[in-house]
């Protein structure tokens, strides 16, 4: 059961979640919510984003100031907001289709602007919600409704391309460890920049069906077999590391943060 | 004193809009539309307001409604390409109810068409350009000084309708210079502010006496949830098929209902007038100037033109409809408006339609010939 604390950041009333039993999302939802109270933040300065898809129904349940936008484009509503009123806490969750197939231009201008967003992407390699279409994310040769034979596109590894478009932090966890998911989110938090924390999560309903990994429990068990901690993970090969899962922290620098950048515009203008 | 301004039409645009309030600037590149973007890009910052140029067409008018919902009066704008990109996006602004004002210059189509010329191929865009229904309200200016003005007005009618409204420029007047009086205490409205408690906000209970729900920005005390999901008054999605039809008949009615506060026209020569030519936006330019000829030669001609194409002022039309023999319709597409002209008409006289779509605006002698060809 939630912590009070937790529970006031819950719109209880508009339970029950869209989400089917066994989803990995609300593990994601949980430890959000633990990294917001841990970091002391104040729901009314707080702003929630999502696009479209099952990831993208979190908002609704968490009661801050939420806006589910419309789908790929999360980010460039958020960063609107965090532009327009800088002093509010933005969080941005998406899904793996929704952050790096619709929404990949603006994911990755977020990344480059350093815009203090805090994006969680919740990798579940499905469109799960349209039925268990394949998204960039689904492992090349598994299976999907729109890969009956197999997948065939590479798999897109979203924290590289975070880290080649100049997100300041950037971190992978899984729904198997959601303490190390809530201090990856409190990281991201109080990283002053544009954060990115991918979060592997599971869709036993649409990807399990069609890959063997059909109850919730066989994915928690997938990611405890296959995850490779980021300092294992330098030690070890190429081949070694295929179909691992690597988790950590991959970037956590300094840079020029957008609204900050823009503010000193200001005053160097109005002088 | 009014001040005495000299200015294009899309400088206008962007003066009108800082004049009316507008902090917040979202945008991309497009021709003829960037003077919008490159005006707000100097000026913003010096009044302490925020310009972006995002990486798309689809992100420009995102980050507006994101700014908007944080209650920071917010503007787009572009032209034919990226209207068509940013439909969906406006779709959202309609259901979220999310005031903002789009400006879109028009130019040649379909898809890259015509970049500088000039063409009136959005206007049934402007209204039925993004999926599923709601009440459009679009501005079609003809001078600058219209790009001015109606640009603060288009901001007030997005902060009291809580909606999107819309500005449609053209090339022709998007380029033009023009001597502008710029009047001062021009009217300013702003959205209606929640009067309850955070506790007792319900974000989208409208106001019986309008229609339209009390908006708090985030950030401002109130915690609600925006989504473009069709919801109930709490601004949960909801699939009920009462909370559906409320919500849906209530983004109609709440522009309906206010139809005679919204609808703008003005006539020239129109009270006796034997034949009226109904134009709008660049082309009444030119109609005035062949109303003013085809007078000096005695014919009885006359001249109506929509300031808001939407809503049509059908009922302003439909009057002088029983009074003139012929209503010819000049414009630059293949005939648009055109239908709008019939729907008011009603039959009460023959509608004539006079397209022209080679990227050229009308000349007075054009539409002087195209009006002796009927008459």
């Amino acid at each position: 059961m939630p912590r009070p604390e937790v529970l006031n950041w819950i719109r209880q009333q508009f339970f029950p979640h869209v989400w089917c039993p066994g989803c990995g999302h609300g593990i994601i939802m949980h430890a959000m919510i633990r990294a917001l109270v841990a970091e002391g933040k104040d729901p009314t300065q707080t702003v929630l984003a999502s696009g479209i898809g099952c990831s993208s129904r979190m908002p609704g349940y968490v009661n801050t100031c939420t806006v589910h936008t419309t789908h790929g484009r999360s980010l460039a509503f958020a960063t609107g907001i965090k532009l327009a009123k800088p002093e509010l806490t933005v969080l941005d969750v998406m899904g793996d289709g929704d952050c790096s197939a619709i929404g990949g231009n603006h994911f990755i201008h977020a990344c480059r602007r350093n815009i203090d967003i805090t994006a969680i992407i919740m990798n579940n390699n499905i469109y799960g919600m349209t039925g268990g279409q394949a998204s960039p994310t689904t492992p090349q040769g598994s299976y999907a409704t729109t890969a009956p034979y197999g997948a065939i596109d590479p798999t897109f590894d979203l924290c590289k391309l975070a880290e080649g478009a100049g997100a300041s932090f950037i971190a992978r966890g899984t729904i198997a460890n959601p303490v190390q998911c809530e201090q990856l989110i409190r990281k991201g938090i109080q990283n002053k920049g544009f954060s990115v924390i991918e979060i592997l999560s599971s869709c036993h309903t649409q990807y399990g069906r069609k890959n063997k990994r059909r109850r919730p429990i066989d994915n928690i068990n997938f990611f405890k077999e296959n995850v490779v901690p980021l300092a294992k993970a330098k030690t070890m090969s190429p081949e070694e590391l295929e179909g691992k899962v690597v988790t950590g922290e991959f970037v956590n620098r300094q840079s020029p943060e957008y609204t900050e950048q823009y503010q000193k515009l200001i005053e160097r203008v109005r002088g | 004193m009014p001040k005495v301004a000299f200015w294009q039409g899309n400088v206008a645009i962007a003066q009108g809009a800082l004049a009316a309030g507008c902090r917040f600037f979202g945008g991309y590149p497009i021709t003829p539309s960037s003077e919008i973007a490159e005006t707000m890009a100097e000026e913003l910052p010096k009044l302490g307001g925020k310009f972006i140029q995002m990486e798309d067409e689809i992100g420009g008018i995102a980050a507006a409604i994101g700014a908007s919902i944080s209650g920071v009066k917010a503007m787009t704008a572009t032209s034919g390409p990226g209207f068509s990109l940013k439909q969906e996006n406006l779709g959202f602004a309609y259901i979220a109810e999310i005031p903002l004002v789009v400006v879109d210059v028009m130019r040649g189509g379909p898809s890259t068409g015509l970049p500088t010329k000039v063409s009136q191929q959005d206007v049934m865009q402007a209204r039925w350009g993004t999926h599923g229904d709601h009440g459009t309200i679009a501005y079609v200016p003809s001078s600058i000084k219209e790009m001015y003005e109606l640009t603060v007005k288009a901001f007030n009618m997005a902060e009291r309708f809580r909606q999107p409204v819309l500005v449609l420029g053209d090339e022709i007047i998007g380029h033009m210079r023009e001597k502008v009086l710029v009047e001062d205490g021009l009217e300013i409205v702003n959205r209606k502010r929640p009067v309850v408690a955070p506790d007792e906000f319900v974000p989208y209970k409208a106001d019986p006496s309008d229609d339209v729900p009390f908006m708090a920005g985030f950030g401002e005390g109130y915690r609600w949830h925006a989504t473009g999901l069709t919801h109930n008054d709490w601004g949960f999605p909801t699939n009920n098929a009462a909370d559906i039809e409320k919500k849906m008949l209530r983004l109609m009615r709440k522009v309906d209902r206010f139809r005679d506060d919204i609808v703008e026209y003005d006539t020239y020569e129109a009270d006796d007038a034997e034949v009226l030519i109904v134009s709008y936006g660049s082309v009444s330019r030119s109609a005035l100037r062949a109303v003013h000829e085809m007078r000096q030669q005695g014919m009885k001609v006359g001249h109506f033109r929509p300031i808001t194409i939407w809503p049509f002022p059908d009922k302003e039309l439909g009057a002088y409809a029983s009074r003139v023999k012929k209503i010819i319709v000049p414009e630059l597409n293949c005939g648009q408006m055109v239908t709008e002209v019939e729907r008011a008409v009603h039959g009460k006289c023959p509608v004539y339609s006079k397209g022209l779509v080679n990227g050229e605006l009308f000349k007075p002698s054009e539409i002087i010939a195209a009006v002796k060809e009927v008459a």
